[in-house]
């Protein structure tokens, strides 16, 4: 793939900017309370209790968190898979974003875990037990986040001069752009069937058999609005022309629409199949979470329907951050909202435990910023989009 | 320098196929969407009776004294041991049911009841089927549900996952451990009972085979309520014995259906909706979820030939970008 990757170039300019100060103080107020729970304790830092196990940073690092990094997956399915060319100055940004999105989640996985220095186990053959759908997702996450830095790895290897190296890399890195999209395939959906098991404890609006069909769609989904979510904000904050990727954020725009309404139609029809479609209406709180979901995820279903908002900057932001929120807020609502687990528990993320998912985030914002000044990661438009589809289906 | 890249990039591939390969290798064996586990063929359990029960909560302090568990204080003195439920310092708890006066033992209206909660030792556990490293297994002779915090690695799926809210966390210390009831294996291995079963006075707990405590759950639901029965006390043919009047039971032995069954059985005098245990499907989730996984999983059939589609079209594409020469 060697023409495309030169294409690309580091932005340059200075690293130090407020933005990257007040990410590197919030990543590192982080730091300090993740030291203080390795010394103390879970409970020191977190609000977690037996009838919450599972807080904000198993629900937002790892579970939402990684659908926010599914920029890499999608674009690969979208440019490698479906072998539309003419996307491919958007995929190096998006694996970047993945690539921070996997790996601070997995590592944010190992200060969740209480017996973190037995995490090893789940490598022992003697030990692994592949019922466990947490076995397959933490197997697959793994050997993701190593397949995402070397789908990255020319960009690192051309900064360093390693051509020769490259070349190599390059003639059997479709055997990782291929696992590449494999594993999360199988782990996005997987986070969804982390739930059946926990039955009558997850309230019937989203407990149901085709979770795992619900988290790949809304993942993907999500993996399509980050790329126009960080092109539209890499343009404003790196003033940087992007009226060459319009075209395509406008397509995406139309992948999205057809994904959600699909989307919906599944999670409608299950609901009444299931004979659940009455709870929608008089589960409180629940009910109320379920609703601006679904307005959420019908947002860009309305606003993608005209072709000029497609290509209007300021609607493809909306549609996009909607669609993240609504993401999101499904996978909020499945792992904590819907989660009933008996009279006399309560769960809200204490400051502390929010402060470092705050300073996670922070981190993976000041890595990308790093990045992709430092590194070749955005595309120079030297190659024009025909030329780019032309070389595709040649 | 050369070799050393050479390998980087053939352990790097390596890497990758290798943790692509144990996928593969440690995949389900074949079992499409599967059903209940069966009862295993030397299962041991336990039975409450809560008509049974006087409520002394001896078998509260015997199970903290042969598990070593510390006091659970919950009273402005602190001068009490009081567990307000099972916990990780509290394995099992008495609570009471009282309604409107409270006059009649075991009676919905006006009556109180005595209620034991602990680990059910579940046929098709939750806490087994989710471990992702084998720390909770269920031992396929006796059936009794273990936890072994030097597999564990902490994930807490078993306490998220379990029907009844039984496995639960420490918080409080940076080596927390699982805690739950695992019907004092350590005492059975040296030919003894389980504590709470042990020092009961009244024969509420009792300890048995799984055969035996279903004979006698028959033997009193055919009793008469108001006629006098001998009720043994500890286990069943222990020949420690006392007479009392046979209780009006409900019609329903919890644990014999729920979730495919559990190994700690309880008879009561009042409906056990109303004393707080969760009404569950005979379906157990493990084998609901267990059932999805092995579908989509099966011998890693579909993921082998997803792999092969998507190898095809990335090379495709890898293929046509070759033909412009490396700058």
């Amino acid at each position: 793939m060697a023409r495309f990757h030169n294409e690309h170039e580091p932005l340059g300019g200075s690293i130090l900017s407020k933005t990257t100060i007040i990410c590197a103080i919030l990543a590192f107020i982080a730091a300090v309370l993740l030291a203080k729970r390795m010394v103390l304790g879970l409970g020191s830092v977190t609000n977690l209790n037996n009838g919450y196990p599972w807080g904000i940073w198993i629900v937002y690092d790892v579970v939402i968190g990684t659908a926010f990094a599914c920029g890499g997956y999608a674009m690969a399915v979208l440019t490698y898979i479906l072998n539309k060319g003419e996307y491919h100055p958007l995929v190096r940004p998006a694996l970047l974003a993945s690539c921070f999105g996997y790996t601070l989640g997995g590592i944010s996985i190992v200060f969740d875990l209480g017996r973190w220095w037995n995490a090893w186990h789940i490598l022992v053959p003697g030990y692994m037990q592949p019922n466990s759908v947490m076995f397959e997702v933490a197997l697959c996450v793994m050997a993701y986040i190593l397949v995402l830095w070397v789908e990255f790895a020319p960009a690192i290897l051309t900064k360093f001069g390693l051509t020769h190296l490259k070349k190599k890399l390059d003639r059997v890195l479709f055997i990782f752009i291929a696992l590449g999209v494999l594993l999360p395939s199988m782990h996005q959906s997987s986070l969804g069937t982390l739930l059946v098991v926990m039955g009558y404890q997850i309230h019937e609006l989203w407990q149901t058999p085709i979770l795992p069909l619900l988290f790949l769609m809304s993942a993907i989904t999500m993996g399509f609005s980050i790329v126009v979510f960080e092109a539209l904000l890499g343009s404003a904050g790196f003033k940087r022309s992007i009226k060459h990727e319009m075209p395509q954020l406008a397509k995406l725009a139309g992948i999205i629409r057809a994904m959600m309404i699909a989307y919906l139609v599944i999670r409608f029809g299950d609901l009444i199949v299931r004979g659940a479609f009455g709870a929608i209406f008089g589960s409180g709180i629940k009910s109320v979470m379920f609703l601006i979901e679904i307005a959420l995820f019908a947002t860009p279903v309305v606003l993608f329907s005209n072709k000029d908002k497609r290509n209007s900057k300021k609607a493809l932001w909306i549609g996009a951050c909607a669609l993240l929120l609504a993401g999101a807020l499904y996978r909020l609502d499945a792992f904590l909202v819907a989660y009933q687990t008996g009279p006399g528990w309560s769960y809200f993320p204490s400051v502390q435990e929010l402060m470092v998912t705050i300073g996670i985030i922070a981190a993976e914002i000041l890595l990308y910023i790093v990045f992709v000044r430092k590194f070749p990661v955005f595309y120079t438009h030297k190659l024009t989009p025909a030329e780019l589809a032309a070389a595709h289906t040649k | 320098m050369t070799v050393n890249r050479r390998n980087f990039i053939k352990g790097a591939a390596g890497g990758g196929a290798a943790l692509a390969t144990a996928a593969v290798v440690s995949a389900p064996s074949p079992a499409q969407a599967r059903s209940n586990l069966e009862m295993p063929p030397n299962a041991v359990g336990l039975l409450f009776d809560s008509t049974l029960c006087v409520g002394c909560k001896a078998c509260v302090a015997g199970c903290k004294e042969a598990n070593d568990l510390p006091v659970d204080v919950n009273t402005a003195d602190a001068l009490w041991d009081t567990p307000l439920d099972i916990g990780p310092k509290t394995y099992n708890v008495i609570k009471l049911y009282a309604d409107g006066t409270a006059d009649h033992k075991d009676q919905e209206q006006n009556g109180f009841a005595f209620i034991k909660k602990s680990c059910m030792h579940c046929v098709d556990p939750s806490c087994v089927s989710v471990c992702p490293v084998s720390a909770m297994t269920k031992d396929k002779q006796t059936g009794i549900v273990a936890y072994d915090a030097d597999i564990c690695i902490g994930c807490r799926y078993c306490v998220a996952s379990c029907p009844f809210g039984v496995p639960q966390s420490e918080f409080d210390t940076p080596t927390p451990k699982i805690k739950k009831c695992e019907m004092c294996r350590h005492r059975q291995a040296e030919g003894k009972i389980p504590a709470c079963a042990e020092v009961c006075p009244t024969g509420a707990t009792i300890f048995g085979p799984l055969t035996a405590i279903n004979e006698e759950i028959a033997r009193r639901r055919a009793m008469k309520p108001g006629e006098a029965n001998v009720f043994e006390r500890r286990t069943l043919g222990s020949g420690d014995t006392h007479e009392r009047p046979a209780a009006q039971y409900v019609d329903h032995v919890y644990g014999e259906t729920e979730v495919g069954g559990t190994q700690f059985r309880h008879m009561a005098g009042v409906p056990f909706e109303k004393l707080g245990y969760p009404d569950l499907r005979q379906k157990s989730f493990a084998s609901e979820s267990e059932g999805i996984q092995h579908t989509l999983y099966k011998g890693m059939i579909a993921p082998a030939l997803a792999l092969a589609g998507l190898l095809w079209a990335a090379k495709r594409a890898s293929h046509i970008e070759d033909e412009h020469p490396e700058e």
